[in-house]
């Protein structure tokens, strides 16, 4: 009989095989589609939200009390000078007609040019930005080195003298300003052992003691979440599960728990480079660390508004671009979120 | 007394007062004053005459410790005092009417969380003339975020209960069911966060202050003291470390104190 040839029953399994393939590209289809409503929908959040920060910050810089004319040219300037001035930077427009302009010229990624210097804004932070780039992304694996082991080794031993050590630990490395840990570091490794460079960022291991301080706070904050999260996936069903299979209590945390423990830790770590950029400003001037934050140190101290105002709106924008990235590789991950159940 | 100092540590409201009452007592004792300057005794080392040594214009490092540490906690409940109300404010009106309403102050809010942290306020305090009251107000632009939406959430919370539909039936106006109804309702997680206000605005001053763009000299300020004495590290390592160690104190125990509180009070949200 024909249908009993083995042909035949190769050529039923690849229907079937075709037919569950077909079902699982249904299903990828589906989860597609939600995801990229969700992706649109996000984006399409952040032009409000971008249009408001670029108006309180214009707002903020120009309704303040404080002339720049003054600042510029002086209190004993001729009233000539002070004129000419006055309509090339555009200030006896009207403050509507002043916005529009300033709207204008972002759109087309012109932050204006720095008072003192005459060098446009934009092209200032695309000099400094690398270093900042490289002191902020070092931080962060500082960080995670350091909070990984210690976030485990805490909710491993929950409520032993290990955990209560730890979170002490992260207690007060959260309090710790950058501000001071940054010099009591400079102290110790580059004054007394004379090991590090003290400033500036012409050897390879200039990097060190920026970085240690930046990532030493998120470090803390880091561990704590990852404790809670771990504390959190320890206690579910499918770790209850693997334990009643046999697997011991270290490897069933190893295999099961840790890695649904790291999901939180993604969208932190997004959501904490875009904070590093502000906790760089300090660390930065600690260490004159030639960066983003240095930049925005120098233009305080001269009142170079162009210059404060552009890097302001920068760093705020990287901020918005990360929340954003670390919802959607949260929604790529986690798919609850996707499907609007966004409560809790 | 290992068991007694951890039984201290278990109650960091004591903690924090007696960080505190340490500061206020050697404040009384050590009748010093933090603006006389002794050029002739720069940078000494910590000694009977300055228990702390002194700064690089010859200033007693303990009593401008006290005043920074002093002024350090006032900018913290002014911070407090200000972000609270607005946010609160904001949050409560938010949550309760909803609709337009909630949708609009809550995209303002969004607005402001596209800072990060301190960004908004070193803007503003830049920009203004560098004092006490500029950097308050400061931080206070940038904290009440926090509280609007904490407000917000258990505001929406609350006003889903039986006893605010009851005060409704009963006739009682929306004012009165915000003010007498709701907000001791919502009271217990709005302290738990201003407690830790009062710390980020701490360590936040301190930050401006370092910067060059919070409180300036000769007045005292734990930010201040470390920007002037990182300039004297190699000689006199005491006047970055003193001060740094004292904010780190306050902060921490203060997040100690929040902690507790958010334990205790959650639990108690729990039994209800």
């Amino acid at each position: 009989m024909h249908w009993m040839q083995p042909k035949f029953y190769v050529n039923c399994s690849f229907v079937i095989l075709l037919c569950k393939v077909a079902k699982f590209l249904k299903i990828i289809k589906v989860c597609v589609l939600a995801l990229l409503a969700f992706f649109v929908k996000r984006l399409l959040w952040i032009f409000p939200t971008a249009f408001g920060v670029v108006t309180l910050t214009f707002f903020l810089v120009h309704i303040v009390p404080g002339d720049p004319v003054e600042v510029i040219l002086g209190e004993h300037a001729l009233p000539v000078d002070r004129k000419r001035l006055v309509e090339s930077l555009g200030l006896h427009l009207p403050l509507l007609t002043q916005f529009k302009v300033f709207v204008q010229q972002l759109l087309v990624f012109d932050l204006g040019t720095s008072f003192y210097s005459g060098t446009p804004v934009m092209e200032m932070i695309a000099m400094r930005l690398p270093a900042t780039a490289y002191l902020a992304g070092v931080a962060i694996l500082f960080a995670m080195v350091m909070a990984v082991p210690l976030g485990v080794w805490a909710a491993v031993h929950q409520n032993k003298w290990q955990d209560r050590l730890a979170l002490t630990f992260s207690m007060l490395a959260f309090a710790m300003p950058s501000f001071w840990l940054g010099p009591v570091l400079i102290i110790i490794f580059a004054l007394y052992f004379q090991l590090l460079p003290v400033s500036g960022n012409e050897h390879w291991s200039s990097i060190i003691l920026p970085a240690f301080t930046l990532g030493f706070a998120m470090s803390a904050m880091t561990a704590r979440l990852l404790r809670t999260s771990l504390l959190e996936s320890m206690a579910s069903d499918y770790v209850k599960t693997a334990r009643a299979k046999g697997l011991s209590f270290n490897r069933a945390v190893q295999r099961h728990a840790f890695k649904n423990a790291l999901l939180p830790l993604v969208t932190v770590v997004f959501l904490q480079a875009g904070a590093l950029l502000t906790g760089a400003i300090l660390t930065e001037a600690v260490f004159s660390w030639p960066g983003l934050g240095s930049l925005i140190v120098e233009a305080l101290g001269k009142r170079d508004y162009p210059t404060i105002q552009g890097c302001v709106l920068f760093i705020a924008f990287v901020y918005m671009l990360m929340t954003l990235l670390s919802d959607m590789v949260y929604a790529l991950i986690d798919p609850r979120l996707r499907y609007g159940k966004e409560g809790v | 007394m290992l068991s007694a100092f951890a039984k201290m540590f278990r109650m960091p409201w004591f903690l924090f007062a007696f960080v505190v009452a340490i500061l206020m007592v050697t404040a009384v004792v050590w009748k010093g004053d933090p603006y006389t300057i002794a050029l002739d005794n720069m940078l000494s080392p910590p000694s009977a005459d300055y228990l702390l040594g002194t700064d690089e214009l010859g200033r007693d490092l303990l009593t401008r410790l006290m005043s920074g540490a002093t002024l350090s906690v006032y900018v913290g409940f002014c911070v407090l005092m200000l972000a609270g109300v607005i946010g609160t404010v904001v949050g409560v009106v938010s949550g309760w009417f909803g609709g337009w309403v909630d949708m609009l102050l809550m995209r303002v809010t969004d607005i402001f969380l596209s800072f990060p942290g301190v960004l908004i306020a070193i803007c503003f305090a830049a920009l203004t003339a560098p004092d006490v009251k500029n950097v308050i107000f400061a931080l206070g632009l940038m904290g009440w975020v926090s509280f609007a939406r904490l407000a917000r959430v258990q505001t929406m919370a609350v006003k889903k209960q039986e006893y605010i539909q009851a005060a409704r039936l009963s006739g009682v106006s929306g004012f009165v069911i915000v003010l007498f109804y709701v907000l001791p309702n919502i009271a217990a997680p709005l302290i738990v966060e201003s407690v830790f206000t009062i710390a980020g605005a701490m360590l936040s001053e301190a930050g401006l202050s370092f910067l060059g763009i919070g409180v300036q000299p000769p007045e005292a300020s734990l930010g201040a003291m470390l920007r002037e004495g990182a300039r004297y590290m190699l000689m006199a390592p005491h006047l970055v470390v003193v001060p740094g160690v004292t904010l780190m104190l306050l902060v921490f125990t203060l997040n100690l104190v929040g902690d507790k509180l958010r334990d205790k009070l959650d639990k108690a949200n729990l039994q209800k």
